[in-house]
């Protein structure tokens, strides 16, 4: 229990503290929301998936792809 | 049909332009890193405190271009899933598992040690704060090393086995794919070209706070460290990049020939060292090749298969199937015209094992099966319609590859230049021309080190994996306004942030003195 302690207080101290560590991480979380947020739930879906009638078809979907891709 | 050629020049920007931008992070990372720990090395040993102070700024440094780089690389994860599906599914468990290590291991390392390098100055002792900005830098090469397996099995696919039922390369073999001779060079390349880039960067800005008159000790000695190991990183560099050379004229001699503009080949091969590539060269078989073609005789032929004298093939050879064993033995394999019939000799048994498995014939599926791996060395090539459909972009491959190494030898210059200054007149640093030669010399390093990629990348051009799979068939179904859009709005977005990334750096470099002591200890 004390280590837990120990480490929470060493990370809560450090996130404390920090001076330009804060600009860091406010960028890190603008990029975090537009990756994740914005990008990956409008415009990345999983297209095999997508293209699948039924989960476990994938294969089949991917093979008529390639195999018609001429 | 000109939708999805549409689609394969719009994914393919993208990816270029995702991928180039992460690699403007990665090899500072992977390079700093090792520059903090070695200077934290040296403040432990001598205990002088005004190393302490040098370590601190670098490492500020550090982390920003880590905050900075940190999740770019998960783009082209999403760009896999979506753009490129059929590559994704393709080769899926090969590729994704380098990568989950990579996760799972190198993430939590650096996670991990990362916390207490930063915040640790006052709160741990000094030896565990070195000893976990050691495992920091090392934590950031392992993550280097299973990206690189990856790639590396792109371009030498080795430890699969093609399993028709899935439609997937299934792995057989762990540690044919982590210790590929390809996927080893191309780790230890990048790795010092990492320790290069740092090296010039930590020597720039140096030079900068030199010019400016601010910290004239600690830049001087900024400069030593940065200077011994990026000219060690610049030489390793060089090394293993003959050592992928030889490894591209064993598995990718496509590659080498696009690299040299070499359309046929000799025995003492020259290396060219100046000319002007002639497209007409694609046509005419009587056009000569390079212009005003300056060479050094021999040259390729060593680079290629480590002795003078020795036939190094181009690429009407390659076609005609002339090309070089793995001992550099020169011998006559299939043309590519036959690389093309047994392709589609696989793809037909392909389509027949499909035919199989709907009508339930496992006869029929054991031999389609049969036939598949029979010919399955040579997949990729049933996509082609022609020969000349398997040559890469020589222009760019050509041009690229002589960035690379022209930059490449003019900062080995600068290192031994800077080198020179720092340790005999060291007065002569702050002569203005001299600091901006070391300034820019930081975009120049860059542009070597993206360049290196291109001749990577491009030169592996139609293959996405070689001789497997064709960047023609990776690309998914979809539509060319979809990718172009997302294409510009990662333009927009990687301009923003590289903008604000490159104020924060500018920032901290101009406002923090290298000996501040007393700065604060957790940035």
């Amino acid at each position: 229990m004390k280590i837990i302690s120990r480490v929470y207080r060493f990370y809560a101290d450090g996130f404390r503290n920090m001076t330009v560590g804060k600009s860091l991480w406010l960028l890190i979380l603008i990029k975090v929301v537009i990756i994740f947020g914005i990008l990956k739930l409008f415009f990345f879906p999983d297209v095999v998936s997508q293209k699948t009638d039924r989960p476990g078809n994938e294969s089949q979907t991917v093979r008529t792809e390639i195999l018609n891709r001429q | 049909m000109n939708e999805l050629i549409g689609t394969i020049d719009w994914s393919r920007a993208q990816f270029a332009l995702t991928a180039m931008y992460h690699w403007l992070f990665v090899p500072l990372t992977i390079g700093l890193a090792f520059i903090v720990a070695v200077m934290e090395t040296i403040y432990v040993r001598t205990g002088n405190i005004a190393w302490r102070g040098i370590t601190k700024f670098w490492m500020t440094l550090f982390g920003i271009n880590f905050a900075c780089g940190i999740a770019t690389g998960l783009i082209l994860e999403f760009e896999f899933g979506t753009n490129w599906s059929n590559y994704s599914w393709f080769v899926g468990d090969i590729f994704g598992a380098p990568l989950a290590i990579e996760g799972l291991f190198a993430f939590f390392m650096e996670a991990t040690f990362v916390a207490v390098m930063f915040f640790g100055w006052k709160k741990v002792g000094q030896k565990f704060h070195l000893t976990a900005t050691w495992l920091t830098a090392f934590g950031v090469t392992l993550s280097a090393l299973w990206i690189l397996v990856a790639n590396a099995w792109m371009q030498h696919p080795v430890g699969m086995k093609f399993d028709p039922a899935q439609m997937r390369n299934v792995m057989d073999d762990f540690w044919a794919v982590a210790l590929s001779p390809v996927a080893i060079n191309k780790f230890f390349h990048a790795v010092f070209s990492g320790w290069a880039l740092a090296g010039v960067f930590v020597v720039g800005v140096s030079c900068w706070m030199l010019w400016k008159k601010r910290n004239t000790e600690a830049a001087t000695r900024s400069i030593k460290v940065g200077g011994w190991i990026g000219l060690a990183g610049l030489l390793l560099t060089i090394y293993t990049g003959h050592g992928s050379a030889v490894q591209v004229a064993r598995v990718q001699p496509m590659k080498l020939a696009a690299m040299e503009g070499l359309y046929n080949g000799s025995v003492n091969q020259g290396l060219v060292a100046f000319g002007i590539y002639n497209p007409e060269a694609e046509n005419d078989p009587q056009a000569k090749p390079i212009l005003g073609e300056v060479s050094i005789p021999g040259g390729l032929s060593f680079l290629a298969n480590g002795k003078f004298g020795t036939f190094v093939p181009g690429i009407n050879d390659l076609i005609e199937g002339r090309t070089i064993t793995q001992s550099g033995d020169t011998i006559y394999d299939l043309s590519y015209a036959d690389k093309i019939a047994r392709g589609k000799e696989a793809q037909d048994a392909l389509r027949e094992y499909d035919r199989a498995t709907a009508a339930g014939d496992t006869v029929a599926m054991r031999l389609a099966a049969r036939r598949i791996e029979q010919n399955y060395d040579y997949f990729g090539y049933g996509f082609l319609d022609n020969p000349r459909q398997a040559i890469p972009p020589v222009a760019l491959t050509f041009y690229a590859f002589r960035i690379m190494v022209c930059l490449g030898s003019a900062l080995l210059l600068i290192f031994i230049v800077a080198l020179y200054v720092a340790y005999n007149k060291p007065r002569a640093l702050s002569n203005k021309w001299l600091c901006l030669l070391g300034v820019l010399s930081v975009p120049v390093v860059w542009l070597c080190s993206q360049a290196g990629w291109i001749v990577a990348e491009v030169g592996r051009q139609p293959w996405v994996v070689q001789d497997k799979m064709t960047t023609g068939v990776a690309i998914s179904d979809i539509s060319a306004d979809s990718v172009q859009l997302t294409f510009w709005i990662f333009a927009a977005v990687f301009t923003l942030l590289l903008v604000a990334e490159i104020s924060i750096m500018l920032r901290q470099i101009s406002s923090r003195s290298l000996t501040d002591i007393q700065a604060p200890d957790n940035d």
